[in-house]
């Protein structure tokens, strides 16, 4: 009680603090009278300055003000049992003003730092970085207070009384910049961001968030499934010779390695009971190692942790760039926020500005409201058309492609060809796929420059999703054709797992070789043209959204290979880190920023949810459908002997039941949750209403924001007509005296 | 971490440390950058909290400010007496609230300042005439000009008084995301 009521003393102290001090600025050369005709012509000088030192206009100007705020935040902070994020605090500081040389309140000073010191370190540093006061301000040239701050700031541990801690926090400050300067591309980062800005800067930022994911997906299963398979390998040997062409097909040599699914064992591993004799040895094998098991499971709960990391991540980008609200205010943000601070050298910093300057004239001449005419009309459903033809044109090629490349391998089989020649013939089918996915977003941007959107930002869209189409349909009927067909190439072993993992491997391959091809042919072939042949100084632009893309469609064929090829992420980390070199050095060497407005965050949320939805639920889609209804092949890898894969997991629960009967929870959970259908709908339906609650109070937050700004337009013509009012009594009242 | 430095003691880093966005490492390099602009003014030894400020020409040649527009204002936001001298204090606050980890916030009460040209605590029409010519290189025509200038105004301004106050200039940057990625420069 007491302490609400010294806030609100301190409060009001703040509002009567503001107005004296402003009226007192009055006096001081830094005050400059208002321009009172051009804005309110009916109003004098005087009215003017009694609205301007209103507690609406001056609240929080002053360093005392601010120190006053900040205390009893601190004070809201420390009463509050879980800790707020600070960028939901409802009051900002305002601006200080320096030229203001203020008493300040010692009483409010100490008592600032008493509330400083009663909380924990890290939210004490927090309000320290975040408050708008000069640096030696906060490190103590404030009045009679020398290093009040450096005391707050060191007293970290003391409150405690053990020195053992600050030993920790040295040694947690050595990691923390150990792990900064190991922070990998800084200076390249820095580079890039200099010469093009924030939005080419997102491709790369984008890039470095897939390598994370393929780095973690790698050492999980490095660490529970390779290794482990690897320090037993199986008894038969490998009886292929490496040729270089397996880096291509990923088929030779590479067969009966670790790479692939066929090579992993069915049994446990170091089992100290073997099957086969019923004696037991219990010398050998301390950790038996059900391989099967690991398998399902490793991949099971990495590809779980994905999505949780996936959707988390996805959330947290859309709530910094989504803002109820925000439909309006075009011109105040492309002036306020379009200048992107981070390019420094000069070329591209004239570029920036001849960019806003055309995009400020486009909309300032864009002032009629843009009615769809018929002919508009026509022309974009003709655009919308032969986009879909396409798409539907390129799936059926490819069906009737692969089916032909299947019958053509078979003929060369029962002909005796070579191994080579017939491993070759494998790579036709994903240099197709590469060709149509490198071809057709070029046909896309003719398509566009005839159709000539009206808003860039419709431009990108409408592109973004006619290459998405193109490119997850035919992955949709490449899944198809694999899983129905079950790949009868390979003869031997009659393993086709590992022949949907060989495939894999060659469209992740191919893909890159591809990617580099456009590289090299969009990129440096069409400056050289652009420079030598027709002359122009213009350079081709770095196309952020196709890049993009392409980055996605490679991870969503190491998403959808990694049950068949367990190497696979090891192949996409490495495809990544030459991407990003080559795709830099390109970048400085041939290519200008886009001269379109870009909008960062908003992009950058739109990518990572193409890579949650259509890219991870696919890929997770496929592998549930493997895993629940697919039967394993009889010849090779972990599953020979069961019906479906998850028919493992299943027995092994069985087992376990049987073995020992006080985990009968745990059975039961399976049996009544996980295989039961209406538990599912049921956290179905939950989440349905969450979400339907969440839009309904998103709407209401829009409400009232809009009523809540009509009242403060009514409060400042109101405040100005009682103004008036008062002004008026008063004159009335003492005009006789006079 | 391990290698003993006498530029700082290390109250002053860790005070350093809890009072920006900064690390150790990166405080010293701060420091470094700081005195290769000066090195006969800037003391390599900085326990005692020597009184020295840089002028306003040599900070604005700093590759990472000297092709911005507003680098005057940026550096006159920063300074304590408003003139554009920064101390090293106000060279690390600069840095600091300009980094990748200001809460918004922050760099919008920064970025307020640094469009205020006549510091009257109101972004007035004149002050958004020198951003827009600044911004543009002065290419723009006088008609565009106020156009746009209205706009900005029509568009941001809540309480109708003709001119941007606080309130309205945070109310605009909140409703951008694009802030907090184009209000950051790299040291």
């Amino acid at each position: 009680m007491e302490e609400q009521e010294l806030e609100q003393e301190l409060e009001l102290r703040e509002l009567t603090l503001g107005g004296r001090e402003n009226l007192a600025a009055g006096r001081t050369e830094a005050w400059e009278e208002p321009e009172p005709r051009a804005e309110h012509p009916d109003f004098s000088s005087a009215t003017l300055l009694i609205l301007a030192n209103m507690p609406s206009r001056t609240i929080g100007r002053s360093r005392g003000a601010i120190i006053s705020q900040f205390y009893s935040r601190t004070a809201k902070l420390r009463r509050r049992s879980s800790r707020p994020p600070l960028h939901q605090m409802s009051r900002s500081a305002r601006p200080s003003l320096r030229q203001y040389d203020l008493e300040l309140d010692s009483d409010t000073q100490s008592l600032l730092v008493k509330e400083l010191q009663s909380l924990s370190g890290s939210q004490r540093s927090h309000m320290l970085q975040a408050m708008p006061v000069s640096l030696a301000e906060k490190q103590g040239r404030l009045e009679g207070l020398q290093g009040w701050l450096r005391r707050v700031a060191l007293a970290p541990f003391s409150d405690l009384g053990s020195v053992p801690l600050q030993g920790f926090r040295s040694l947690w400050d050595g990691f923390l910049s150990l792990l900064h300067s190991l922070q990998p591309w800084h200076h390249s980062l820095k580079q890039i961001s200099g010469r093009f800005g924030s939005s080419v800067l997102s491709y790369f930022l984008f890039l470095k968030t897939l390598l994370a994911f393929n780095v973690f997906l790698f050492l999980t299963l490095l660490i529970f499934v390779v290794a482990t398979q690897a320090a037993y390998p199986p008894a038969a040997e490998n009886s292929r010779l490496f040729t270089g062409l397996e880096l291509l097909t990923g088929a030779g040599y590479f067969t009966q390695t670790l790479m692939y699914y066929g090579y992993y064992s069915n049994f446990t591993l170091n089992d100290p009971c073997t099957p086969s004799s019923r004696s037991c040895q219990p010398g050998k094998g301390h950790l038996p190692y059900n391989m099967p098991l690991a398998y399902v499971f490793t991949i099971g709960v990495s590809f779980f942790i994905t999505c949780i990391l996936l959707v988390y991540s996805m959330s947290r980008s859309f709530g910094e760039s989504y803002r109820v609200g925000s439909t309006s205010g075009d011109f105040a943000i492309k002036v306020f926020c379009a200048w992107d601070y981070k390019v420094i050298q000069r070329r591209f910093v004239r570029l920036q500005n001849e960019n806003i300057r055309t995009q400020l004239k486009a909309s300032a001449a864009q002032r009629s409201s843009t009615r769809l005419q018929l002919g508009r009309m026509v022309v974009l459903s003709l655009a919308w058309a032969v986009s879909v033809g396409t798409v539907l044109g390129c799936v059926v090629a490819v069906y009737y492609f692969a089916e032909h490349m299947l019958k053509v391998h078979r003929d060369s089989q029962d002909r005796g060809s070579s191994e080579a020649w017939q491993e070759a013939l494998l790579l036709v089918l994903p240099m197709v796929v590469s060709l149509i996915n490198l071809v057709m977003p070029y046909l896309y941007n003719l398509l566009a420059a005839w159709e000539k959107q009206e808003s860039p930002a419709l431009e990108v869209y409408v592109a973004i999703c006619r290459n998405l189409i193109l490119k997850m349909v035919v992955l949709g009927l490449l899944c198809y054709h694999w899983l129905s067909r079950k790949m009868g190439y390979s003869s031997e072993d009659k393993c086709w797992e590992t022949s949907v993992g060989q495939e894999l491997y060659r469209f992740v391959v191919m893909d890159f070789v591809f990617t580099l091809l456009d590289t090299f042919l969009g990129e440096l072939l069409w400056r050289l043209i652009l420079e030598k042949k027709l002359m122009r100084k213009q350079r081709p632009e770095f196309d952020i959204a196709r890049n993009v893309l392409e980055l996605i469609y490679g991870q969503t064929l190491t998403w959808l290979g990694v049950l068949f090829c367990p190497l696979l992420p090891a192949v996409q980390i490495l495809k990544l880190l030459l991407l990003f070199y080559i795709k830099k050095t390109s970048l400085m060497k041939n290519c200008q920023s886009p001269s379109k407005l870009w909008r960062a965050s908003h992009m950058s949320t739109v990518f990572i949810t193409l890579l949650c939805f259509p890219s991870f639920l696919g890929a997770a889609i496929f592998l549930s459908y493997t895993i629940w209804a697919m039967r394993p092949s009889r010849a090779c890898g972990p599953f020979r002997t069961q019906e479906t894969i998850y028919e493992s997991g299943k027995t092994w629960i069985q087992e376990l039941e049987k073995s020992s009967p006080n985990i009968t929870w745990f059975t039961w959970i399976h049996q009544h949750l996980v295989e039961n259908t209406f538990f599912l709908f049921f956290v179905s339906g939950v989440l349905l209403a969450v979400i339907y609650l969440h839009i309904q109070v998103v709407k209401g937050h829009r409400r009232i924001i809009r009523l809540l700004k009509e009242q403060i337009a009514h409060v400042s013509s109101w405040g100005l007509c009682m103004l008036l009012a008062s002004y008026c009594l008063m004159c009335g009242t003492w005009g006789p005296r006079d | 971490m391990g290698n003993k430095q006498t530029i700082f003691t290390d109250e002053q880093l860790d005070a350093y440390q809890d009072c920006t966005f900064f690390t150790r490492k990166e405080i010293l390099r701060l420091h470094g950058r700081y005195h290769e602009m000066a090195p006969n003014i800037v003391p390599m030894d900085y326990t005692k909290d020597p009184d020295v400020k840089l002028p306003i020409q040599l900070i604005i040649n700093m590759p990472e400010l000297k092709e911005n527009p507003f680098k005057e204002r940026i550096v006159e936001a920063f300074s304590e007496d408003g003139d554009g001298n920064l101390s090293f204090n106000d060279f690390v606050d600069m840095f600091s609230v300009l980094s990748e980890m200001a809460p918004r916030e922050l760099k919008a009460i920064y970025a307020f300042k640094i469009y205020d040209f006549n510091t009257d605590n109101f972004i007035c029409k004149s002050d958004l005439e020198k951003t827009l010519n600044k911004l543009t290189r002065e290419e723009l025509t006088a008609e565009e000009i106020t156009l746009v200038c209205e706009k900005v105004i029509e568009e941001a301004d809540m309480d109708g008084d003709g001119k941007l106050a606080f309130a309205d200039f945070e109310n605009m940057i909140s409703k951008a995301p694009d802030f907090l990625s184009t209000f950051h420069i790299r040291i």
